[in-house]
C-alpha cells in the first residue's frame, strides 16, 4: 500500500567506470507485484537497495508515498519496508519466533502484542507456531528459512516488500509452491512488492508489471503480456525468450490476456477458467469444451472472457515483433 | 602442598593478589583491544602493520619488557600490568576482529535493512555472534596473564609468584616453591575451565 517514484536516478560506485544504475525513472503503484528483471551485473539489488536507503543514489530522487525517502529518519523508514533477501539473512543465534519479533521490538510493541503477532505470521507462511517458534535457522531447510524471512519482513506490517532473489537458492519444486504462497500472501494483504529475480518464468508468473533492466537502465517496464507482445527492442525479447510459445503459455496468467465481458455473452457450463491459471490451462479448457469463449470467474462472479483469438493474438503479435530495425 | 595447608592465610592472600592483578589486566586489555579490532576491521590495510607490531611486542621476553617499563610506570604492580596489557593485546585484537569477520555479510545487511541503529547491531547481533570466539580470547589472555603476573613479584607486584622467588632466595626452600608452583597452576586451570564452560554455553545459543 506504498507508492513508490524513481526520477532520474543513478548511482556511480567510486572508482567504478560505469554507472550502476543510470538515469532510472518509473513509478510503482500502490499495491503493485513489481519484478525487476535482467541478467547479472545490470543493477537489480542496487536499484533495490537504494529504496531503503542500504545505497544512496548519486543523483534523481526517490519517493515514498510522494515524499522524498531522504525526508524520513532512515530506520523508520526501513522499519516501514520489509526486507527479504537470498539465503534469508535470519539471525543464526536467534530463535524463529525472534526473528520475526526484530521490527515489533524496534517499534516498541508489547510483549503480548508481538507474541501474537509471531504466531499469526507463522500461520499466514504456513509453518505451525507450536512447531516451529522455539526452533534456530540452523534447524530449519532452505525453504523454511525463506518463509521465516518472509515472516520476519511482514512482522511490522510495512505498505511495501522489498525482495532480492528470495527464492534464488532453493529447489524447483519449493520454489514453485514458494512463488504460488507469494501470490496468494500478495492478493490476501495487497502490499506493493519489489521483486528482484534473473528468472524470466518466475517474472512472468508473479508480477503485474515486469521492470526489465539492462546495464543499469530501465529498458522497458510493462506487464507481462505486453512485454512477450510488444519487446521495445531485441534485447528484452531475446531475454523474454519470447519465440517459446508453450513456455509462455505455460507462465503467463489467464487475467494477463483476458477481456472485457462483452454484453452479450453467454456462460457456458465448464468453460470457465480461473483469472490466476495458466494459459497453457485456459487453451486445454477452450480444445476440450469446444467452447467460443471461456468465462473468466473470480470470488462468485465473471470478470472477463477469454477467446482462442486473444491467445493467438499472442502468438501473432510474436511473429510479428514490434519493435523496428533487424533482431 | 603442606606449607599451604600450614600458611593458609598467606597462599590465599598471595591468590587474590594474583587474581586482581590478572583481572585489572583482563579488563583494561578488552577496553584497549575493542577499538583496535574494530579500526583494523573497518580499515582493512592497517590489518598488517598492527597486527605486526602487536606479535613483535609478544616476542619480546616477558622479563625485558618489564624492566623497561619500570623507568616509567614505576618498580610495582603497574609496570607488571601495562606488561601483561600489553601482551595479551595481540590474541584479542586476533580474536575479536576473527570474531566480526566471522559474521556473515548477509546477516549485518539484514540487521541493518531492518532498520537496526549502530548500536542495536552491535548489541544484538555482533556481540552474540562473536561471543564464543572472543572468549576464546579472553581465556587464552587470562592463561597468559596469570603466566606472566608470576614474574610480578620480582618487580614488588605481590601475588604467588613472591613464593617462587622466596623459595629460590631462600635456598632449599622446595616447599615453597612447590606451594607457589601448584597455586599457580590451579589458578589457571581453574579460570581455564570457568571460561571454557561459559564459552561452550554462548556457542550453544
Ligand atoms: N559495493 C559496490 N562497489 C562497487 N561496485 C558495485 C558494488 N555493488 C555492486 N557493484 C557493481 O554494480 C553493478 C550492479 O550490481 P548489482 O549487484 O546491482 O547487480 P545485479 O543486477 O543485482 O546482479 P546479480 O543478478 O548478479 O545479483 C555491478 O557491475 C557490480 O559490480
Ligand atoms: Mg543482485
Amino acid at each position: 500500500m506504498s507508492k513508490i517514484e524513481f526520477e532520474r536516478v543513478s548511482l556511480r560506485f567510486p572508482h567504478s567506470l560505469h554507472p550502476a544504475v543510470d538515469s532510472c525513472s518509473f513509478s510503482v503503484e500502490s499495491g503493485q507485484f513489481v519484478v525487476i528483471l535482467g541478467p547479472s551485473g545490470c543493477g537489480k539489488t542496487t536499484l533495490l537497495k537504494m529504496v531503503n536507503r542500504l545505497v544512496d543514489p548519486t543523483q534523481g530522487q526517490i519517493r515514498l508515498e510522494g515524499k522524498d525517502i531522504h525526508q524520513f529518519p532512515v530506520t523508520a523508514l526501513r522499519q516501514r519496508i520489509g526486507y527479504v533477501i537470498q539465503q534469508s539473512g535470519l539471525f543464526p543465534h536467534m530463535t524463529v519466533a525472534q526473528n520475526i519479533a526484530v521490527v515489533p521490538r524496534l517499534l516498541g510493541w508489547r510483549k503480548e502484542r508481538i507474541r501474537a503477532r509471531v504466531d499469526e505470521l507463522l500461520e499466514l507462511v504456513n509453518l505451525s507456531p507450536h512447531e516451529y517458534r522455539h526452533r534456530y535457522p540452523a534447524q530449519l531447510s532452505g525453504g523454511q528459512q525463506q518463509r521465516v524471512g518472509l515472516a520476519r519482513a511482514l512482522a511490522g506490517d510495512p505498505g511495501l516488500l522489498l525482495m532480492d532473489e528470495p527464492f534464488g537458492a532453493i529447489d524447483a519444486i519449493t520454489r514453485s509452491k514458494l512463488q504460488e504462497e507469494i501470490l496468494r500472501l500478495h492478493r490476501q494483504l495487497k502490499k506493493t512488492i519489489l521483486f528482484v529475480s534473473h528468472d524470466v518464468e518466475e517474472a512472468l508468473r508473479l508480477a503485474d508489471r515486469i521492470l526489465v533492466m539492462h546495464k543499469g537502465q530501465v529498458v522497458q517496464f510493462d506487464t507481462p503480456f505486453r512485454l512477450l507482445t510488444q519487446p521495445a527492442n531485441p534485447f528484452v525479447r531475446e531475454l523474454l525468450g519470447a519465440d517459446d510459445m508453450v513456455r509462455q503459455l505455460s507462465v503467463l496468467r489467464v487475467e494477463t490476456a483476458m477481456a472485457k465481458i462483452p454484453h452479450n455473452h453467454k456462460i457456458q457450463e465448464g468453460a470457465v477458467v480461473k483469472p490466476q491459471e495458466s494459459l497453457r490451462r485456459a487453451l486445454s479448457v477452450l480444445l476440450r469444451t469446444g467452447a467460443a469463449a471461456l468465462t473468466v470467474w473470480e470470488d462468485g462472479r465473471a470478470i472477463g472472457i477469454l477467446t482462442l483469438d486473444h491467445i493467438r493474438d499472442l502468438a501473432v503479435l510474436e511473429a510479428t515483433p514490434a519493435y523496428e530495425g533487424s533482431a | 602442598m603442606s606449607y599451604i595447608l600450614n600458611n593458609p592465610g598467606l597462599v590465599w592472600q598471595l591468590t587474590q593478589e594474583h587474581m586482581v592483578m590478572t583481572a585489572v589486566t583482563l579488563a583494561i586489555a578488552v577496553v584497549l583491544a575493542l577499538p583496535v579490532a574494530l579500526l583494523i576491521h573497518h580499515v582493512r590495510w592497517l590489518t598488517v602493520p598492527v597486527m605486526g607490531t602487536l606479535s613483535i611486542l609478544y616476542t619480546v621476553p616477558s622479563l625485558a619488557l618489564i624492566i623497561l617499563l619500570v623507568p616509567f610506570f614505576g618498580l610495582n604492580a603497574r609496570s607488571v600490568i601495562v606488561a601483561m596489557v600489553l601482551y595479551t593485546q595481540v590474541i584479542l585484537v586476533r580474536h575479536i576482529s576473527v570474531g566480526l569477520d566471522s559474521i556473515q555479510p548477509a546477516i549485518l545487511e539484514a540487521a541493518r535493512g531492518m532498520g537496526m541503529n549502530l548500536w542495536q547491531r552491535w548489541w544484538q547481533v555482533q556481540v552474540p555472534l562473536m561471543l564464543p570466539i572472543f572468549l576464546a580470547g579472553l581465556r587464552l589472555s587470562a592463561v597468559v596473564a596469570i603466566a606472566i603476573a608470576t614474574i610480578g613479584a620480582k618487580f614488588g607486584a605481590g601475588g604467588l609468584g613472591t613464593l617462587l622467588f622466596d623459595g629460590i632466595a631462600q635456598a632449599g626452600r622446595y616447599d615453597k616453591i612447590w606451594a607457589g608452583s601448584l597455586a599457580v597452576g590451579s589458578l589457571a586451570l581453574l579460570v581455564n575451565t570457568a571460561l571454557l564452560a561459559l564459552e561452550w554455553a554462548a556457542r550453544r545459543s
